[in-house]
């Protein structure tokens, strides 16, 4: 019985316990409830992958009101795959985050902390899972309200600027998503995602559909930072609590590629489309863009966490060059990536968060010396940093090995020489940092600087060997980015 | 048990190290390439540890007469360097150097371009700490520049290799030749590593700023390892054999002016990888033969060269050939196994240098190739030279310096006499080592031709120098060279190779100044836009934002309606 509704509590379960986080208004117990709502839901989602990966794609009629007038629920390989990433991120950062927040969040807020971060979270997986677009405005409001809030609790005051420019930002995104969906409304008189990828593709030459197209991908591109439309995001990783960047460095954006995948794959008709619009060459060259210029502006960077951030806007190029190769090599690389950088990014911010819970900075001159103080952080730090330039025996060699091919597959070396350029810089500014922290002595007369608490070390520790883990053996992952590929491509051919 | 590779008995034995002390580290240390040359010994050939990666078959351990033959003689090479630096206190380079060792080693039995590749980039990593523990500003920098280049290089193989699996679908680390982009740029990748020429200035840069120890590592492993992967990849590919000439004639110049006798090896080194390359080239069976066999006997008779000026730097703190002189006084069993180095170097017979070098003389000669021929005669008069008597006359000789100290450790001498009786041993009795070569060998050294061929070289040489003592011109004043003039012999070379410098100095100065110029107005702009105050790092406010949004909405606008 309950196995029928595992789609609906897979939502439902956050969204409930959120409230109960502000009704219990003490930090502590909020934090306990949290820690239980994640793992709970993290078991969902991991049923549901089996459920998927053992009968096939689920559909889940919200209320008993049958598809394509009710809210439908859709659970396919691309977004069971995602559910886990989502949710294995969420559950890793609660007890990440208890000391963390504690250290940055002012001690009367922290309960909000984790009404807002369930939210968020219950946000990101309506994302996911619902198969209805307007649904999808709705949960999309739902993570970007709570993630402004997330940020802005931050104790930096520029952390409010930041959530307020990431607020008009996001605002304005989420409406050219709504206008979007409405004029292929007006065209179709559906918004039921299965069902508008079988009505729009006898009236893709309406003007109507490429306004509707065009008002989506500036919309999306938005949300998941794509260049030049990235300007939001390195101020609200930087400022926001080490825990919220956390968070949404690897899910957030995520989540928005995952949006861009069924936008232009499921309801467009994926590869067919790009013959009548050159979408995927508009995607792939700022992808590009985004790989060369953000890595090039991180080497610069001397804020850790900003460094990272743009490191992310550069990695989601990656995944944004993978979707636009249109083939499934290209793809499933992309679709990797997503898990990939979400193990790794996780695990750089979590060690950025346990140097500023030991040190009180971010600065990268602040590392000096930590090499020694703090090394199982720093060694946390490196395996990150191997991963994001993509070292063999790390997941990042992974991801670039499958849109490697891809771009090759297609006869596009320059893409595949840009992809190791990129590798490159990666590799410039990870070595900037693991220099000062190594090779610098440490500042004379600074305190004593410990370990950071275990509490911390432990997810951190998790995230890294699954960095490792799924760099060796990368059949599970693999294998699920390619299902999830093919389906993508293979159901248009 | 053969699935596991021999380098990883050094990889993962060098992981104890920093835990033990004493004399017991000095055992264990001892034992480990003595029990992977035993364990390399027990296989047989053929093709162990396949594991799926990626859709494609890893193979670990590939045993066959050549990788076996690099395993022996780079183990050899692991245990000489191990005792001689039995006293280093410190354990980051003795770690770093068992993991170079096991890396190559692991490389050399790598049966696919994907396992090659790690071993290759674990090489350089491990490597450039033999560098750095030298503790300096300069040999960070050396090492740092070091590392780039070698990363590099893997980098390129990297990319070689994918763009060779995409176009054939295997990753089977066989024959390549040059018939495709992947494969020239997996050349390319070698041929960093191998120093071609203008690929070489790493080597002469970071092997002099090695430790006293490390140098002995470095000069051992990271060349040998591209010789392996050439041999390899690209017998008879006729462009290495240009390549190997021009290898074996230009750092002769080079050497004869560089006052650093550790970089003077450095550049002999260049000049005897040329041989080998040149020999890859030729491609046939007694080339290849020989190539291998030159790189053997290499390893030991440069090993034992670099230890020995390693000896004198440790003893006397410097290696700069105006400031030393008269050690044979001091260290006179120093001096001796030196001599013994640089008359195997210099092909003298009897010493293994002849019985090597000579395969590969006789190939060319065989095949055709009189200018090839030529050249490599030339650079064996050049080599006799700056590696037969500069070295030792420099080191040991010429004119007294005044120093005096002691002998070098027992633990270095012993290094040094085992690495001397293997050179003598080889070419005195060659049918062990032409037995493991990797085909049949049927070639004699010692005919009455060979002989008087390479004692005429000699003699000649030798006249040459008399000559030139007789003519009494004082060689002109070089940049950093700042020697004694009383050493006359240095003038006829020295006068040629200055010309040599005149012309192509100037160039090459003025080409790295102009790419040195490039490169810093490349860096400031890449700075003015994306620096901390630079347009697309500036934190930009939201009506900034807002603009771009319809500036992206209407480019994708005019995309799609036209």
């Amino acid at each position: 019985m309950i196995l029928l509704h595992l789609p609906a509590l897979q939502v439902v379960v956050p969204l409930m316990a959120a409230p109960a986080c502000v009704l219990l208004r003490h930090g502590r117990i909020a934090w306990a409830l949290a820690l239980v709502v994640t793992w709970t839901a993290f078991a969902v989602a991991l049923a549901l992958l089996l459920q998927v990966i053992d009968s096939g794609p689920i559909s889940y009629a919200m209320g008993g009101w049958a598809p394509p007038w009710g809210i439908e629920y859709r659970v396919d390989t691309l977004a069971a795959f995602i559910l886990v990433i989502v949710t294995s991120i969420g559950a890793l950062v609660v007890p990440f985050a208890r000391a963390s927040v504690e250290r940055e969040v002012a001690s009367d807020r922290i309960y909000l902390f984790y009404t807002m971060y369930l939210l968020c979270l219950s946000g990101l997986l309506g994302i996911t899972i619902t198969g209805d677009a307007f649904n999808l405005f709705v949960f999309l409001e739902i993570s970007s309200l709570s993630s402004y809030v997330l940020i802005s609790l931050g104790r930096d005051r520029r952390a409010l600027t930041a959530a307020f420019r990431y607020l008009i930002l996001g605002t304005i995104g989420a409406t050219f998503y709504i206008i979007g969906v409405g004029m292929i409304y007006m065209v179709t008189g559906t918004l039921n995602i299965a069902d508008l990828a079988s009505k729009l593709p006898a009236m893709a030459d309406s003007r109507t559909v490429h306004m509707a197209l065009a008002f989506l991908t500036v919309g999306i591109s938005l949300k998941l930072a794509l260049f030049p439309l990235h300007l939001w995001l390195p101020n609200a990783y930087a400022f926001a609590p080490t825990a919220v960047t956390v968070f949404l460095a690897a899910t957030a954006t995520k989540v928005a590629v995952y949006v861009m995948i069924r936008i232009v794959y499921t309801v467009f008709g994926g590869p067919a489309i790009f013959e009548q619009m050159p979408i995927d060459e508009m995607l792939m060259g700022l992808g590009m863009l985004s790989m060369i210029g953000a890595s090039l502006v991180a080497i610069f960077q001397d804020n850790v966490k900003r460094l990272l951030a743009y490191s992310s806007l550069s990695q989601i190029g990656y995944m944004v060059l993978g979707l636009s190769l249109a083939n499934v090599s290209g793809l499933a690389g992309g679709i990797v990536h997503i898990f990939n950088h979400a193990m790794m990014k996780a695990a750089l911010f979590m060690a950025v968060g346990c140097i500023f819970y030991r040190v009180g900075s971010v600065h990268i001159d602040a590392l000096a010396g930590l090499g020694r103080r703090m090394p199982l952080t720093m060694a946390g730090f490196v395996i990150g940093g191997l991963s994001l330039i993509g070292a063999p025996l790390t997941v990042g060699f992974v991801s670039k090995w499958y849109l490697i091919q891809g771009a090759l597959e297609r006869g596009l070396w320059p893409v595949a020489l840009v992809i190791l350029a990129s590798g490159l810089l990666a590799l410039i500014y990870v070595w900037r940092i693991v220099e000062v922290a190594y090779f610098r002595p440490s500042p004379d007369g600074a305190t004593e600087i410990r370990e950071a608490p275990l509490s911390m070390l432990i997810p951190l520790g998790v995230l890294c060997v699954a960095c490792i883990y799924f760099g060796i053996d990368a059949t599970a992952t693999m294998d699920l980015a390619t299902a999830a590929a093919v389906e993508l491509i293979g159901s248009h051919p | 048990m053969s699935s596991f590779s021999p380098g990883l008995i050094l990889m993962l034995g060098a992981l104890a190290v920093p835990l033990l002390r004493g004399h017991v580290r000095s055992l264990y240390m001892l034992w480990l390439p003595i029990a992977g040359l035993l364990y390399t010994i027990s296989l047989e050939p053929g093709v162990y540890g396949q594991i799926e990666f990626l859709g494609y078959t890893l193979e670990l351990v590939r045993v066959d007469s050549l990788s076996k033959i690099f395993g022996y003689i780079f183990f050899g090479a692991a245990a000489l360097g191990v005792l001689f630096g039995l006293k280093e206190q410190d354990t980051v380079p003795q770690t770093a150097a068992l993991i170079y060792a096991g890396g190559a080693i692991s490389a050399v039995f790598a049966g696919d371009l994907i396992s090659l590749f790690v071993f290759w980039e674990l090489t350089a990593i491990s490597s450039v700490f033999l560098i750095w523990a030298r503790r300096t500003e300069r040999s960070y920098r050396a090492g740092m520049r070091y590392l780039i280049i070698q990363v590099g290089s893997g980098v390129i193989l990297l990319a070689g290799l994918i763009i060779h699996a995409a176009d054939t679908g295997s990753i089977a680390f066989g024959y390549l030749g040059l018939s495709s982009p992947g494969t020239a740029l997996i050349l390319v990748a070698f041929g960093i590593k191998c120093a071609f020429p203008l690929l070489h200035n790493w080597l002469q840069d970071a092997y002099p700023e090695a430790t006293v120890g490390g140098t002995v590592w470095l000069s051992a492993f990271t060349t040998k390892l591209a010789v392996y992967a050439l041999a390899r990849g690209y017998p008879g590919t006729e462009m290495l054999i240009w390549i190997g000439v021009t290898m074996t004639a230009f750092p002769i110049f080079f050497a004869v002016i560089e006052n650093d006798l550790r970089r003077v090896l450095a550049y002999s080194l260049n000049n005897q990888l040329g041989f080998m390359v040149t020999g890859i080239g030729i491609g046939t069976e007694m080339a290849l033969n020989g190539t291998v066999a030159h790189a053997f006997s290499h390893i030991l008779y440069k090993a034992l060269l670099f230890m020995s000026m390693g000896a004198v730097l440790y003893r006397t703190g410097t290696i700069k050939g105006s400031e030393l002189g008269g050690l044979y006084k001091s260290m006179p069993w120093t001096a001796g196994f030196c001599i013994v180095g640089a008359a195997s170097i210099s092909a003298f017979p009897l010493f293994s240098g002849f019985i090597s070098k000579s395969m590969i003389l006789t190939a060319a000669a065989s095949e055709g190739y009189f200018f090839t021929w030529l050249v490599l005669l030339f650079a064996s008069a050049g080599v006799f030279h700056h590696s037969g008597i500069k070295i030792p006359f420099f080191a040991f000789f010429a004119h007294d310096s005044g120093i005096r100290c002691k002998e070098a450790p027992w633990n270095m001498l012993a290094a040094m006499a085992i690495a001397a009786f293997m050179c003598i041993a080889i070419g005195v009795y060659p049918g062990p080592l032409y037995a493991i070569l990797p085909f049949p060998v049927d070639f004699a050294p010692y005919t009455t031709a060979h002989v008087i061929t390479q004692l005429q070289l000699l003699l000649f040489s030798a006249l040459a120098f008399t000559w030139l003592q007789r003519t009494g011109l004082y060689p002109p004043e070089l940049r950093s060279v700042n020697l004694d003039f009383d050493i006359v012999y240095r003038k006829g070379l020295p006068a040629f190779a200055r010309g040599f410098v005149r012309i192509f100095g100037p160039i090459d100065r003025e080409a790295r100044r102009a790419a040195l110029g490039a490169f810093g107005r490349v860096v400031h702009q890449i700075y003015r836009h994306h620096g901390p105050a630079g347009a697309l790092a500036r934190t930009a406010n939201a009506g900034n934002m807002v603009f771009w949004m319809i500036v992206m909405l209407a480019g994708y606008l005019v995309i799609y309606f036209i």
